[in-house]
């Protein structure tokens, strides 16, 4: 199975019949001159031409080298394993109380507690690292419902086109139609009363925010079924399927992943304002919102309750859409000057 | 033109009507309407049916939705927990939300358009630079961090400064307020000042950097090189070729996000506690106030949808070519 899958994924390449067909999907992958020196340069440390590196290598190596988009990466990396490894090693959990509370001159960041105590004693760093984890599992499992659902969708409508494309876009118009967070309130709070889980906080905002990449891959889908490496497909014979999956999804890819980062950075707004709310995720759990939520009150007095879970809220989203926009850049270098 | 203004109008209502019903379905399932009773072991039997009677839960969900639909049609949408007409209470918070949420959208505009032309006439140099960090970094804050920041770390610090309230952080007025409109309004203002500025820094950074790119297509394009080649003042390249045509994209982008500024006043009103429409719909689904956040839903759902459709029409209007796309 693997070894089709393998075999596929390269005869993909040739299954362009005509040179022009293959120049135009090259010069989009940016391997003819256009994207020229970059590519010439790596092709000459292998004493080879650029034609032979793969479209993710080219990618990767574009990707690479924008400075900012890497620390970003980095970091990224560092908040989610290191909140992980943090809440398996950390002297305190995040719901043990310990023996000190936040009063009036006290509790604040010390060398027992680096980002201080909240007002019933719980461990700030403890926590903020408990919810730092919660917030990227949900972001993460938020991308990849959406992205699911959307392309899906968005395929389907931007390939049948006619009535399919009607009766998709018409539902997705309609869920737009009511503010995201709204649905999401009326919805969260059903979930909260079930199970405040990370879980169903993540499953309910992603089968609601697929709206976006829905529309990008329909939009894609619609100009690239009119190429000749589709006709070619069609006249050999292949299934509608197959034609979708082995053609033109590949050829989408770039918007599609550019766009699950993206919905990262926004699935971390959503569930850190639903968790604010107090519709999100529910204790004993803890969610960099419900933490801003809870020290709320006392922010002037304790500035450490809410300095330390919003500043890890906008780091973590600047990172993501940093990493975005490098990706954005990688996948689509022409528009470099473009796009901010 | 006309037929087209049809079509548009058509598939609207047709949303509006599929939105309602997908609202009220998924309202009715989201919990019990009858929780609140449920709370007091010894209500009686009677007054559950009574309640019962008045939600019309007796009734299949179809019916039930259609009973609703109708007098909201008419402007009743059922009343409160508390036994209250929903309808008055709604338009009088609505008032609240609208106030700032108009203010806010209107100066975001210009903002976003300021901000995304001149990064777009200066691209690469140090405005530009420092404008897409500025985008990035409200991109990036959620507006009840934002809104946070603003109330406790700028404005109270500045009140205590200075020693008296001059910017209010709580409510959109003061309660004991008198006098005629010109001397409340400094109060009004007050309150209205860190609401507003909250949502316009949350909303405009994503319109600016379109208004930027549709710039720049612009600037590049075939009819402003023409433009210059005959000669043209730079001025008038500028105003009258390049920023008339940058400007229609974002009408549709603004209206498409009207959803999400009324998303982002619920939060801002959170924070400062108005008693607008978006604090009013909170309040009813955490006690399961079923006809309160059906009726913000339909309400809200209404406007977007209706700004949607002005958003096509003007694209239709300023770019004939939508017209027979």
């Amino acid at each position: 199975m693997a070894r089709r899958w393998k075999k596929a994924a390269v005869g993909n390449e040739s299954s362009n019949p005509t040179a022009a067909g293959r120049d135009f999907k090259r010069r989009r992958l940016g391997r003819l001159p256009r994207a020229g020196s970059e590519t010439r340069h790596i092709g000459d440390e292998h004493g080879l031409s650029g034609d032979v590196r793969k479209q993710w290598q080219i990618v990767l190596g574009r990707f690479v080298r924008q400075p900012r988009a890497m620390v970003s990466l980095g970091l990224f990396a560092l908040l989610g394993i290191g909140s992980t490894l943090a809440g398996l090693f950390w002297h305190y959990s995040y719901l043990d109380l310990t023996n000190q509370i936040a009063t009036f001159g006290h509790g604040g960041p010390s060398f027992q507690h680096p980002f201080g105590v909240d007002t019933i004693g719980h461990d700030l760093f403890a926590q903020v690292m408990e919810g730092t984890k919660e917030d990227v599992q949900t972001a993460l499992l938020v991308a990849a419902i959406s992205s699911l659902i959307g392309t899906t969708i968005g395929a389907l409508a931007g390939y049948f086109r006619s009535w399919v494309d009607t009766i998709l876009m018409r539902f997705t118009d309609f869920i737009l139609a009511v503010p995201l967070l709204a649905i999401l309130a009326v919805l969260g709070n059903l979930a909260a009363r079930q199970s405040g889980s990370w879980f169903w906080v993540a499953i309910i905002i992603g089968v609601l925010a697929w709206t976006y990449v829905a529309r990008l891959v329909r939009a894609d889908f619609l100009s690239l079924r009119e190429r000749d490496f589709v006709e070619a497909a069609r006249a050999i014979g292949a299934s509608n399927r197959r034609i979708i999956i082995r053609h033109l999804l590949p050829n989408a890819l770039g918007p599609i992943i550019v766009n699950a980062t993206l919905t990262v950075a926004n699935a971390i707004i959503l569930e850190s304002t639903l968790s604010y709310l107090g519709l999100g995720i529910q204790p004993p759990e803890v969610s960099l919102g419900s933490l801003i939520a809870a020290g709320e009150g006392d922010t002037t007095t304790f500035w450490w309750l809410f300095v330390f879970p919003a500043a890890f809220i906008v780091v973590m989203i600047l990172c993501v859409n940093f990493i975005g926009d490098g990706l954005r850049e990688a996948f689509d270098p022409r528009k470099t000057r473009v796009r901010v | 033109m006309l037929s087209y203004l049809l079509r548009r109008l058509l598939a609207s209502v047709i949303i509006l009507i599929l939105s309602s019903i997908l609202v009220f379905t998924m309202v009715a399932y989201s919990g019990d309407p009858l929780a609140s009773l449920r709370l007091n072991p010894r209500t009686p039997a009677a007054v559950y049916a009574l309640r019962r009677d008045e939600l019309h839960l007796n009734y299949p969900l179809p019916q039930r939705y259609w009973i609703w639909v109708t007098h909201a049609i008419h402007g009743d949408f059922g009343l409160t927990i508390g036994n209250q007409p929903v309808a008055p209470q709604l338009w009088s918070h609505l008032l609240v939300t609208c106030e700032m949420v108009i203010i806010a959208t209107i100066i975001a505009i210009f903002v976003a358009i300021a901000v995304g032309v001149f990064s777009a006439i200066r691209q690469g140099r140090a405005f530009d630079s420092a404008a897409a960090f500025t985008n990035y970094l409200f991109i990036s804050v959620p507006v009840f961090v934002l809104g946070l920041l603003l109330k406790e770390f700028a404005a109270i610090p500045m009140n205590n400064a200075i020693g008296h309230t001059v910017i209010y952080t709580i409510g959109q007025q003061s309660s004991n307020l008198n006098g005629n409109f010109l001397q409340r309004l400094p109060n009004y203002a007050g309150h209205t000042i860190l609401p507003v500025l909250a949502l316009i820094l949350v909303t405009y950074p994503s319109w600016a950097i379109y208004q930027r790119s549709s710039m720049l297509e612009a600037l590049d394009s075939d009819y402003v090189r023409l433009a210059r080649a005959k000669g043209l003042s730079p001025t008038r390249v500028l105003i009258r070729h390049t920023l008339r045509n940058a400007l229609i994209p974002i009408t549709t982008v603004i209206a498409l996000d009207f959803a999400g500024v009324l998303g982002g006043a619920i939060l801002v009103e959170q924070v400062f506690s108005w008693q607008g429409i978006g604090q009013w719909f909170l309040q009813g689904i955490l006690v399961l106030d079923f006809n309160v956040v059906q009726a913000y839903l339909l309400v809200t759902a209404f406007f977007v949808v209706a700004f949607n459709f002005i958003a096509d029409v003007l694209y239709g209007v300023l770019d004939p070519r939508i017209r027979y796309g």
